[in-house]
């Protein structure tokens, strides 16, 4: 037979999983907006989304159909293909991502351990990067398809401020790979599971990975490709209907897989912090369950900060976005990779 | 078959079609997207020769930083379909006799060169993992790289005094 040497089993598993993160990163993103409102209403103290139904808990939903039913706008002067693919481009590139991270202790049974991460390769965390880089291309291709100036000026700000902070984020990451001697995620989450969180000796680091993280996800104060003062609407002035809604929710996405790889690099992924979990001696799927709940609480703290910060800090210049990136955080980044390296020679780790 | 033959024959096709697509596009906003496949597939082949570093950063460096410049250059000097300068149909036939003779200079030096008795080692051999390839850079042939690093300084540096205002 042609296919007979593939195993069906790993495939299966691997699907199943696959499936139940997508729905869960779709089922997060959503009510990332909703929180997103909610907070911002506490912020500025109103009440935010209460309509639909308890505390306005359906909005999302609302929100959603709405975007399905609304009319869907194609310029005549864009370029069809490409403004199709646009969309799709960003909504892959921020999935994608999340195959490296591990979500739970593995469930080990008799016949085997059933981890709770799609692919632990040995590239690991520069699988993240490589797909970051590509998630430029969503933008950028969606932004001068639309044949539109002000969406062309967005695309090439989003890609040139994506390029940028690319680099400090990964020096700052250097410094985390010096102490764990390896790019596995599961490796390092052990790592810290052992010696303590990456955050307490790396907190320059932490600090440095979650700025770029902000302006990776184009979140306020980095929000430049979507300056509504200078740019309308930014690089998806031209979108309407879920197209727009596949832009939108891609950032949310995005989000959400940024604070996932935060916490699995400086919070100690799915670790329980002070205790000891393996003498607990629970059952291996429950096990699973609680180490999948800690990671999703650090999850939804970094979501809280994000969306915090959003409603706190005003928007930087595009001169001080590039001014902070190149002068400041690259050399910060640098020291910070030579004082690791440094005190690590030193103490003959 | 096994998975990686089907997965060997679907990367070929994959590589050759879209370089193909990418000389022949008119649109140069569609040669840089089809030159970006090629790179995955690529990147692909790399990952059955169970070099996993280069596959990545074949897709980070080329991908994701270059083919980025390209696109930005691009867009931003409004290259498309009307703008793109047509050669005449000599030139285009000068281009084919050139690169076909090319061709026949290719396999002319390879068919002595006794490839056809070695068998890619596929998806065996570890040094293409990333621990091996550092030790391997960082023992053995560390003067070259960091003899190639200055270079890459020297490089950055021409770049800034050229970008510098007068």
């Amino acid at each position: 037979m042609f296919f007979l040497s593939i195993d069906i089993w790993l495939i299966l598993e691997k699907a199943i999983l696959i499936a139940c993160i997508i729905g869960l990163s779709f089922f997060i993103a959503m009510y990332t907006t909703y929180a997103e409102r909610k907070v911002a209403g506490w912020l500025q103290d109103r009440h935010g989304p209460n309509r639909a139904g308890p505390f306005g808990i359906f909005q999302p939903l609302a929100d959603g159909g709405k975007l399905f039913f609304k009319e869907e706008i194609i310029p005549l002067a864009s370029n069809k293909v490409l403004f199709l693919l646009g969309p799709g481009l960003a909504m892959i590139t921020a999935l994608v991502t999340s195959t490296v991270i591990p979500w739970g202790a593995p469930i080990v049974t008799e016949k085997g351990s059933i981890p709770l991460q799609v692919a632990d390769v040995d590239m690991g965390i520069l699988i993240v990067f490589s797909v970051v880089s590509v998630g430029v291309y969503g933008i950028m291709i969606g932004g001068w398809a639309s044949n539109n100036k002000f969406s062309l000026i967005a695309a090439i700000r989003g890609a040139s401020q994506m390029v940028s902070y690319e680099l400090p984020m990964g020096l700052a990451l250097i410094a985390v790979l010096f102490m764990t001697g390896s790019l596995k995620m599961s490796e390092i989450v052990a790592n810290q599971a052992a010696n303590g969180w990456h955050i307490i000796y790396q907190p320059l680091g932490f600090i440095i990975f979650f700025v770029c993280a902000l302006a990776e996800c184009n979140r306020t104060p980095f929000d430049l490709p979507e300056a509504e003062n200078e740019l309308n609407f930014g690089y998806h002035q031209e979108y309407s209907s879920m197209k727009l809604g596949f832009y939108l929710f891609a950032e949310y996405i995005n989000m959400f897989v940024s604070s996932a790889v935060i916490a699995t690099l400086f919070l100690g992924g799915y670790d329980i912090p002070f205790v000891n979990e393996a003498s607990w001696k629970l059952e291996p799927w429950l096990m699973s369950l609680i180490s999948f709940s800690v990671l999703m609480a650090k999850i939804s703290f970094l979501l809280f900060v994000f969306i915090w910060i959003r409603w706190t800090i005003p928007r930087f210049r595009y001169d001080q976005l590039m001014n902070l990136g190149w002068k400041k955080l690259i050399p910060l980044a640098l020291l910070n990779m030579i004082i690791t390296a440094a005190v690590m020679l030193w103490l003959n780790k | 078959m096994n998975i990686i033959q089907i997965l060997f024959w679907f990367l070929s096709v994959v590589a050759i079609f879209s370089a193909l697509m990418v000389i022949t596009s008119k649109n140069p906003v569609y040669s840089v997207l089809w030159l970006i496949v090629t790179f995955f597939a690529i990147s692909g082949h790399y990952i059955l020769l169970n070099a996993q570093f280069l596959a990545i950063v074949n897709i980070i460096v080329y991908a994701g930083a270059i083919m980025v410049l390209f696109l930005f250059v691009i867009m931003l000097m409004n290259l498309n379909k009307e703008t793109e300068p047509q050669k005449n149909r000599w030139l285009k036939m000068a281009g084919a006799v050139a690169g076909g003779c090319l061709l026949l200079v290719f396999v002319a030096a390879l068919k002595g060169a006794g490839l056809k008795d070695q068998e890619a080692m596929v998806n065996e051999g570890d040094i293409g993992l990333i621990k091996n390839l550092g030790k391997e850079l960082f023992t053995t042939y560390v003067v070259p790289f960091e003899i190639s690093s200055i270079l890459f300084l020297s490089a950055m540096v021409g770049a800034v005094v050229i970008g510098k205002k007068e």
